[in-house]
């Protein structure tokens, strides 16, 4: 929905040569040898309270990971508040300090914020919009777009945890259960990763979509096949059973702390050992590789040995009933 | 996570099995998944890119939303527009079409429709919302239909008089008997659903093999599960048996669930009932029984069901009784989309063309016969449709 939403709706009024290459960041060339990277996003999650995070929380990663992805440090962030007459201070004052321990986990300061109060029912409680800048180092050349054929696919640890957890906090499945969101902020880890290897081709974080989206994305705009062994690619035990229940597919569930990379083979030992030194990078494994063949889709190699395509996600997932 | 190891099982399991499959295979057979749920297995696994040449499988009509006929769902949103009425249903089925509307756009429309995920869930709102009539409008197979008695018998026993039931529930068997008695389609055998069974047994199921000489084998939702009821379907041809068969053993017992059938037939009597493309089928639905009567919804407000024609150009009539594959539908991956459907199959989760549309087919060196779109070796489904926005919020 959104990714046709942008190509009928916004493209055609909004298009210029930085938005059109669709990264998670803008890359906006400053004359000399380094460039700047610049993304925005919207925050508006429900519960804004649940287990691994918050909205406080989610809108610092969220920017931060953005910025990440298109290789860059986080310079800044700005923060934008939308409340609904009558939230609570105290629930104002829980975001707040998340926003805070989140930053400083980034090593990122939020420069500039705006508050803005509207009428009961013109909001949910509290929206969050962040925007970052960030500065990409000379010879740093990431984008959805350069994976090649010979690149190994690399990911940062199990999938699924974000969407489940925040699922499972809003009460509605009568699901109890202690999974949490993987929220987190991945400069460190990226960065950890750009100090071994200075030939990443691609960073994704696979949030809304999932896995399959993400991955589908990169093959299309780098006109590559990508095959993905689903003996490989990891889901908790807890996950698993909750997208059992309810007919979900963890490959569409939505992530907050998780990275997808494309590096040269030669290199994906080496990138692997960084990451694995990272806290957030411990479960980090190779899923899958770049091939010449079927250009622009996704394989996945099921655990029997059978082939389906991987498509990105259209609709929503909805709860199975029998 | 499956571990290291314990996957890897289950890949040696399903080659061996592959093997077996392939010497037994002779000629060509279709067999029927009658669930959904199975159907949604069989294409995320990539079991059809993996059968030998001349196994040929086909979706059958196990998909409660799927057959849920459009006048039942114009009959539940027209109680949803009646006077202190909250509407309750299961998540899939609010976006299937009726003929006007669909009961989430009736919900957008100002209607008091929400999703629940479990029958009690109907009790407690009914309970907390005493100045509201609270219609329950339940589908569902045999896999169901025990918690929905359960829920009617909690509301009874709270004397809530709130809450009413409408009951789109369906039975498996009848249809399986209908499907077969059309002898509009081959079928060599049935892969029969594992949840039903839970409940049911395996007894309800044998005139497939005594009035039809049909096999049919009970089966779970792993790969290796379905891979396993494929083989116990071939074994019984090749040594030219029919009859009923438990793969799914460690749910499943011959007689059932007592317990819960016991409920349901405390609770419910069956009724003929209307299904999308199969029509009319004799005691293959569930109605209150006379002791519950005051919580029959169909009784309680006067808004008799009416025929409605499915939508023109959908063939998920013909999908549901296997005698199309989504790809012969006009409408498939053009008009009718995951985010727009026009037919009940595209929207469930469980439906047939949802599972064509997300997962499409890979197939490594099929020459066979296939329901699906494309053919040869090691070539990927080409899915030559232009994804056009019909729809934008």
């Amino acid at each position: 929905m959104t990714h046709d939403l942008i190509h009928a709706l916004f493209l055609p009024f909004l298009k210029n040569k930085l938005l059109c290459a669709l990264d998670d960041s803008a890359v906006i060339p400053t004359g000399k040898g380094s460039r700047l990277a610049f993304t925005t996003d919207s925050y508006v999650v429900k519960p804004l309270f649940f287990p691994g995070g918050d909205i406080g929380r989610l809108s610092i990663c969220g920017t931060v990971n953005d910025l990440a992805m298109a290789g860059a440090r986080p310079l800044g962030l700005s923060a934008s508040f939308i409340l609904e007459e009558g939230f609570s201070a105290g629930k104002l004052e829980r975001v707040l300090s998340s926003m805070k321990e989140a930053a400083m986990e980034a090593g990122v300061m939020v420069a500039a914020a705006d508050t803005k109060v509207v009428e009961h029912g013109a909001a949910e409680g509290l929206f969050i919009t962040t925007s970052g800048i960030g500065v990409i180092s000379e010879g740093v050349d990431i984008s959805g777009s350069r994976a090649m054929a010979g690149d190994a696919v690399i990911i940062n640890g199990p999938i699924g945890d974000h969407e489940i957890g925040v699922l499972v906090a809003r009460g509605d499945l009568s699901l109890e259960g202690k999974i949490k969101s993987d929220c987190a902020p991945l400069n460190g880890l990226v960065q950890a990763m750009l100090d071994t290897c200075g030939n990443i081709h691609v960073l994704r974080d696979p949030t809304r979509g999932g896995l399959a989206t993400v991955l589908w994305e990169i093959a299309n705009a780098s006109k590559a096949g990508v095959i993905i062994d689903d003996q490989k690619v990891k889901v908790r035990q807890e996950i698993k059973g909750v997208c059992d229940l309810l007919g979900f597919d963890p490959y569409y569930l939505a992530n907050e702390g998780k990275l997808v990379a494309f590096v040269p083979q030669e290199e994906a030992e080496t990138v692997l050992e960084a990451m694995k030194a990272n806290p957030l990078g411990r479960e980090a494994g190779i899923i899958g590789a770049v091939v010449d063949e079927n250009p622009g889709k996704v394989l996945l190699k099921t655990r029997i040995g059978g082939y389906r395509l991987l498509e990105p996600l259209s609709g929503e997932q909805f709860p199975r009933i029998c | 996570m499956l571990t290291q190891s314990k996957a890897m099982d289950e890949e040696n399991i399903a080659s061996i099995i592959l093997k077996e499959l392939s010497r037994l295979a002779d000629g060509h057979l279709r067999f029927m998944e009658v669930c959904g749920t199975h159907t949604v297995s069989i294409f995320r696994s990539g079991i059809r890119s993996l059968l030998p040449e001349g196994i040929e499988l086909i979706s059958g009509p196990g998909c409660p939303v799927c057959v849920t006929p459009v006048g039942e769902i114009d009959r539940a949103i027209a109680m949803a527009q009646l006077r202190d009425v909250t509407l309750l249903t299961f998540g899939d089925l609010m976006r299937v079409p009726g003929s006007s509307l669909s009961l989430y756009e009736a919900r957008a429309m100002g209607r008091d429709i929400r999703v629940i995920t479990s029958p009690l869930d109907a009790v407690e709102i009914a309970t907390r919302e005493p100045g509201r009539r609270i219609i329950f409008f339940a589908v569902g197979f045999e896999a169901t239909s025990p918690a929905i008695a359960a829920a009617v018998k909690e509301a009874m026993r709270k004397r809530l008089g709130n809450l009413y039931l409408l009951s789109s529930q369906r039975l498996i068997p009848p249809a399986i008997k209908a499907l077969l008695s059309s002898k509009k389609v081959k079928i060599d055998g049935f892969i029969l659903p594992g949840h039903v069974s839970v409940i049911i047994g395996k007894t309800p199921y044998s005139f497939i093999a005594h009035e039809f000489c049909l096999t049919g084998v009970i089966t779970g939702f792993e790969a290796t599960d379905i891979l396993e009821g494929i083989y116990m379907l071939l074994c019984q041809k090749k040594e030219g048996r029919s009859e009923i068969e438990i793969q799914y053993r460690r749910a499943v017992k011959e007689a059932g669930n007592r317990l819960a059938m016991e409920v349901m037939k405390e609770v419910f009597e069956p009724v003929s009932a209307r299904w999308r493309g199969l029509g009319l089928i004799p005691e293959s639905g569930l109605k209150l029984r006379g002791g519950f009567k005051e919580m029959d919804a169909s009784e309680a407000f006067d808004i008799p069901y009416k025929d409605k024609e499915d939508p023109p150009g959908c063939l998920c009539g013909e999908i549901l009784q296997g005698l199309k594959s989504p790809p012969d539908c006009p409408l498939f991956d053009k008009r009718c989309t995951q985010q727009n459907p026009v037919g009940p199959c595209m929207v469930s989760s469980e439906g047939t063309c949802a599972a064509y549309h997300r997962y499409g087919v890979y197939h490594e060196g099929k020459r066979g016969k296939d329901t699906s779109r494309s053919r040869g070796r090691g070539k990927i489904d080409s899915r030559p449709y232009t994804r056009t926005i019909s729809a934008l919020p």
